[in-house]
């Protein structure tokens, strides 16, 4: 029974003043290695820019695991994991990012590419990050997933991705910047525009 | 590992406001035209940032205190408890609150109302829960303001609550209103949750007993996360 919880509402247009940090985009500090810059825009049904709109993230580690205890391999600790090999084991690695949009819509987050994650009974789930975007004029929030362009046969089998019809998947696909190695780009369109279809939102 | 050793949140059927709602003018270009896609809950959604001490400082829960003077404005009390919808208290668990001052103004580049600043507020707060679940917020009370969605358009009197609750599925951003406002039934983000019963549960209640004598009034909010699908928790316990 969902009786009894707490309705959403929209974040409206001053949630910057409560919702940023300083080291919000940050998951990983920027000089880690194998750092990753993921970045784009949230755009509205116009094919503007949503100025006043946060994207959160959360994934997993390089190795494939969350630090939380309701992951069966953590061991019931939560909390930061350390990278192993990819962040030369000192630096933290939060999971999580968040980045409010600038005036042009665009968001930025630095983290580490997760893991492939193991499969139940199904085939493992390919390298993603599962996003949040607030926004004024959301009255809840919307969710979608990240996948990366350049990790295509685990895409191919990933059970998310297979659910998605076909002719939307690439609305979830972050597409590698040319001369930009470790740059992704993955904008997120709220509805279809000029700029490109709507994007795939998930009901999680 | 089995899928099953896996917690499963309650889909919150008829409980949060349709994305399209049409009197919220700014939903219009906003809102998705398409309908999601199911996603089942699989490790990346049951698990979630425990964000914790690091991210709150000292009187970071008292916004009256964070500027040299005291700011304008009824001063209030804001406590209760997160919950998930089985009654399980959600303990060590992040708040961040924003709001306007007395006088319904942000204080932000954007907000435009004519009414004044005050230099003593800037309406941001954060706290983590206790082992119980409980949290405590010190702030003034926030003035009314008026938008431009329609002619004569007034938000009620709100703080702006978001919360992290232990996983992805339970992140929930909303709004805590004041009980008796006259402006709930013009208002269209309010008035966004269909049922009337789960509107209510967005307003606060005076509670004498929160109140401080001499100091401050005081108002109870319980918030109520998505609960774990209890035939897949018992089965696992
Ligand atoms: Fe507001």
């Amino acid at each position: 029974m969902t009786a009894g919880i707490t309705p959403s509402q929209t974040v409206g247009p001053f949630l910057a003043i409560g919702l940023p940090w300083p080291d919000g985009p940050y998951v990983v500090d920027p000089g880690t290695d194998g750092a990753i810059t993921i970045t784009g825009r949230v755009l509205d049904g116009a094919g503007d820019p949503v100025p006043d709109a946060l994207v959160e993230s959360w994934q997993a580690a390089p190795d494939g695991s969350f630090g939380h205890p309701d992951d069966p391999r953590s061991g019931g600790s939560r909390g930061v994991v350390t990278p192993g090999q990819h962040g030369g084991g000192s630096e933290k690695f939060r999971g999580f990012g968040r980045s409010a949009t600038a005036e042009d819509g665009s968001y930025l987050l630095v983290t580490l590419k997760p893991g492939i994650l193991p499969g139940n009974e199904e085939h493992a789930q390919a390298p993603h990050l599962d996003l949040s975007v607030f926004a004024r004029g959301l009255l809840d929030r919307v969710v979608t997933r990240l996948y990366f362009g350049d990790e295509q046969a685990a895409n191919d089998a990933d059970p998310v991705l297979g659910t998605v019809p076909a002719g939307r998947r690439d609305t979830l696909i972050a597409a590698p910047v040319a001369g930009r190695p470790g740059s992704y780009s993955f904008d997120i369109r709220l509805q279809a525009s000029q700029a490109g279809p709507e994007t795939v939102f998930f009901d999680v | 590992m089995t899928a099953a050793a896996l917690p499963s949140y309650q889909r919150p059927v008829g409980v949060h406001p349709p994305l399209d709602s049409p009197e919220y003018r700014s939903s219009l270009l906003r809102a998705p035209k398409l309908a999601p896609v199911p996603l089942p809950q699989r490790l990346t959604e049951v698990t979630g940032p425990l964000l914790g001490a690091e991210r709150v400082t000292g009187t970071d829960a008292d916004l009256t205190r964070r500027h040299p003077a005291e700011p304008l404005g009824e001063r209030i009390i804001v406590t209760g408890r997160v919950l998930d919808s089985d009654g399980r208290a959600v303990p060590d668990a992040l708040i961040e609150i924003w709001q306007a001052n007395a006088a319904g103004r942000y204080a932000h580049g954007v907000d435009n109302h004519p009414a004044p600043l005050d230099p003593n507020f800037d309406g941001a707060g954060r706290c983590l829960t206790d082992s119980a679940g409980r949290y405590r917020f010190v702030t003034i009370k926030p003035g009314a303001y008026p938008w431009r969605n329609h002619l004569n358009a007034w938000r009620p009197a709100h703080i702006h609550f978001s919360l992290f609750g232990r996983a992805f599925t339970q992140r929930l951003i909303t709004q805590m209103y004041f009980p008796g406002d006259p402006l709930f039934g013009q208002d269209p983000i309010f008035n966004s949750v269909p049922d009337p019963a789960a509107r209510q549960r967005m307003i606060c209640r005076f509670d004498l007993d929160v109140t401080q004598p001499d100091w401050a009034l005081g108002y109870q909010w319980d918030i109520v996360l998505r609960g774990r699908d209890q035939a897949v928790f018992e089965e696992h316990r």
